[in-house]
């Protein structure tokens, strides 16, 4: 839990107010990636929720067809079409302003299609006839790149609303729960991927505009990583791919962090082996517990344990930190990530600026 | 426990408490010269590489003549295999313990490469490379969904055929790749041979063979609608293209039911690999219960990176307590921390063994062992050799 001890390593003065002036305050697409097990969906999910707070209306789109949205604001899996499902974070100051609303939109590469071909081609028969043949099959899940132009098209268009009737509901905000670092690349550069396949027409063009809103000032994409090797790792590759593709590079948002309770000299104490063995007995014994010989020693043995595991991860930190990119921290949820603590993990984004 | 208890019906409360997953026996499944493949799947970030790894060099150790398929190995861990050269072709390991007659060999997948000797295998060389320069057939080989999980499935393929007829190797060990789903993976040889099979496809070279007839007006309406979107370049790449492979056809189609057929065979033990998460565990679930629909023989689950069980006899709530009362004394006081640590790990590792007795509690027949998580990852042979006691042990 978020408590009173919790100290977040790169904010020497932990505030519980939230930072003046975000980071990103020009940025209306946010994309989230990061490695499998990193917790990019739950990250994804709290930036929305920490956007959402003072009035503004967030969209929350997942696009690999896992319905973890609907699993994670506990609510009936989503249709393709978009839903209010949460209400955003309420300011910590109180009741100065009125959170807004999370809508959530579950993007489906063959409702995309149909809807895109009815869209701009009103191709009602066509669109119909295509599917009977098996073409929206063909071209979502096989024909390579056409499958990401659809899904990334669809967010393009919820962005470039603009409020005029018939256009749908205009957001402030969009986050984007997007492929794994292994793949952010290849589907976010979906011109790339088209490139000599369709090299003229309407796709084309569509993939054109895409791009051109990819690389804008108003799009960037945020990394989560935890602090181990791999995942750092492959965070690093990330960045330098992304900025090989002119992507614009958010965040990097470090998750599950463990919790911060001994400080620079006890950690190395506990390493080393020298906490004083008395001190501990006799404090446990005044807090009221009964302290055996076996129960110290466990705790200072939870203690080394904890204390390699901290020294490994700052060595990651360190390398995360060389990122030159902001970085925010989220602390490992002993009791695992419900409803209640997605917003406490959106409070932490926003009190560091992410939002 | 005794198994006699243990099997005696229980009522009441208590009757639900008592589930716990029957142990997976590595070093049985390892050891059985009937074990010919092993294939390790799960969602991403689960370990499977390491798991993959440390099973096949354990084998070996123990005697078996071994060769594991990774698909993306840290770069550390590729390097202590020596394999990171993505070459296609297994590579024997340096510094395994050969002293019971075993050997190790490694290699990392060239998805593209297996994909492009497919190809050369099976047609003439200029058709050959009238396929390999197509655009279609260059995005196809690289970024089709599950083109990667087919490739597994066909190295494998082709390895199995060579260690029959060569005796090359006694036992492979699959890793597959970080799938979005990890259905992807079972799903990949039949929706390959579905695409290549396909009404769609059909109809896109009907034209190119002749018979007018097949050009019905529904099919207009299709290719018009098709060029609209696509742009009519595309249309004619994919017809190409399309014409090109059909000689293939036949071939990926049977090569990919084959597959399929080992994958079925007694030989193969499929592990399910997963990390102590809720998504990771549904993702198992949904493993388990699509391998035994599909009647592919499961060997059982592997839990990773689980916490290690706190020591003594102190709950998370009396730690809790302990820690406010010696705050509020000494707000820096060091027992405090090393309670609420003590709490802090409690409370992670029952939870881990709550969502593990509910895997069990649904899916009762699957054996399961438990690694703890390493403060560090694994990047030589020594730490393989670890993991793969802690999977025997676990």
């Amino acid at each position: 839990m978020l408590g009173p001890h919790t100290r977040l390593a790169h904010v020497s003065e932990p505030s519980t107010r939230p930072a003046d002036r975000p980071d990103w305050p020009r940025v209306k697409l946010h994309i989230v990636t990061g490695k499998g097990g990193t917790g990019k969906s739950t990250v994804a999910a709290a930036l929305a929720l920490a956007l959402a707070s003072h009035g503004r209306n967030v969209l929350l789109c997942e696009v690999e067809g896992r319905q973890g949205i609907a699993r994670m604001f506990d609510v009936d899996p989503l249709p393709y079409e978009e839903c209010r499902i949460a209400t955003g974070l309420t300011h910590p100051d109180g009741a100065r302003a009125t959170p807004g609303n999370v809508y959530a939109l579950h993007i489906e590469p063959e409702a995309a299609l149909l809807e895109y071909l009815s869209m701009y081609y009103r191709l009602g028969r066509a669109g119909r006839a295509l599917d009977r043949f098996g073409v929206t099959e063909f071209a979502t899940t096989i024909a390579p790149g056409v499958r990401d132009v659809l899904l990334t098209g669809k967010v393009y268009e919820a962005a470039g609303r603009t409020g005029k009737k018939g256009t749908g509901r205009q957001y402030d905000a969009i986050v984007l729960d997007a492929p794994p670092t292994g793949r952010i690349s290849q589907f976010l550069n979906v011109n790339n991927e088209l490139a000599g396949l369709a090299k003229m027409g309407p796709i084309k063009n569509q993939a054109d505009n895409i791009m051109t809103l990819f690389r804008s000032p108003a799009t960037v994409v945020h990394l989560v990583t935890v602090l181990e090797e791999m995942p750092v790792q492959e965070t690093t590759d990330g960045i330098a791919q992304l900025h090989g593709h002119g992507l614009p590079v958010g965040g990097v948002v470090v998750n599950l962090v463990r919790p911060q309770d001994l400080d620079r000299g006890e950690l190395t104490a506990a390493r080393k082996g020298t906490i004083d063995t008395d001190e501990v007995t006799a404090d446990l014994r005044d807090a009221g517990v009964e302290a055996d010989d076996a129960l110290v020693a466990a705790l200072l043995s939870e203690g080394r344990d904890h204390a390699e595991r901290r020294a490994l991860e700052d060595a990651q930190r360190k390398l995360v930190a060389g990122l030159d990119v902001p970085t925010y921290e989220l602390p490992r949820l002993p009791t695992g990530v419900d409803l209640g603590a997605l917003y406490e993990l959106a409070a932490a984004l926003k009190t560091q600026g992410m939002a | 426990m005794s198994a006699q208890r243990r099997t005696r019906p229980r009522v009441g409360p208590l009757a639900s408490t008592g589930v716990e997953a029957t142990g997976l026996d590595v070093d049985a499944l390892l050891d059985d010269p009937g074990t010919g493949i092993i294939v390790c799947c799960g969602s991403g970030g689960v370990g499977k590489t390491t798991t993959s790894a440390a099973l096949a060099l354990r084998a070996a150790e123990r005697g078996r003549k071994v060769v594991v398929l990774t698909i993306d190995p840290a770069r550390r861990l590729a390097q202590s295999m020596g394999i990171e050269e993505l070459d296609n072709t297994p590579r024997p390991v340096a510094k395994v313990r050969k002293t019971k007659g075993g050997g190790l060999d490694a290699m990392m997948l060239d998805m593209k490469r297996t994909f492009d000797e497919v190809v050369e295998s099976g047609a003439s060389p200029e058709k050959a490379q009238q396929i390999l320069q197509n655009p279609f057939y260059i995005a196809l080989s690289s970024s089709f969904a599950g083109t990667q999980e087919y490739m597994a499935m066909e190295k494998l393929g082709q390895i199995h055929r060579q260690a029959e007829k060569d005796g090359s190797y006694d036992l492979i060990v699959v890793d597959t790749p970080p799938s979005r789903s990890a259905l992807d993976f079972l799903d990949a040889p039949e929706r390959l041979s579905s695409f290549l099979d396909g009404r769609f496809i059909r109809l896109l070279i009907a034209p190119a063979r002749g018979p007018a007839r097949l050009m019905t007006a529904g099919l207009n309406v299709v290719t018009n609608a098709l060029s609209k979107v696509l742009g009519a370049s595309f249309l004619r790449d994919v017809q190409t293209f399309v014409a090109a492979l059909d000689t293939l056809f036949g071939g990926f189609r049977a090569r990919a039911e084959k597959t399929f057929a080992l994958l079925q065979a007694d030989g193969t033990a499929f592990l399910v690999i997963a990390a102590p998460e809720p998504d990771a565990l549904r993702e198992a679930a949904y493993f388990v219960e699509r391998l035994s629909e599909d009647r592919m023989p499961l060997a059982g689950l592997v839990v990773n990176r689980a916490g290690p069980t706190p020591q003594g006899a102190l709950s998370a709530d009396e730690a809790m307590a302990a820690a406010q009362r010696l705050r509020k004394r000494d707000p820096g006081s060091l027992t405090a921390g090393l309670l609420r640590l003590h709490a802090d790990q409690s409370r992670l590792v029952e939870r881990e063994a709550l969502l593990r007795r509910r895997f069990a509690a649904a899916h009762p027949e699957v054996a399961t062992a438990v690694v703890p998580a390493l403060s560090t990852d694994v990047h030589d042979l020594a730490g393989l050799r670890r993991i793969g006691e802690l999977l025997a042990n676990g």
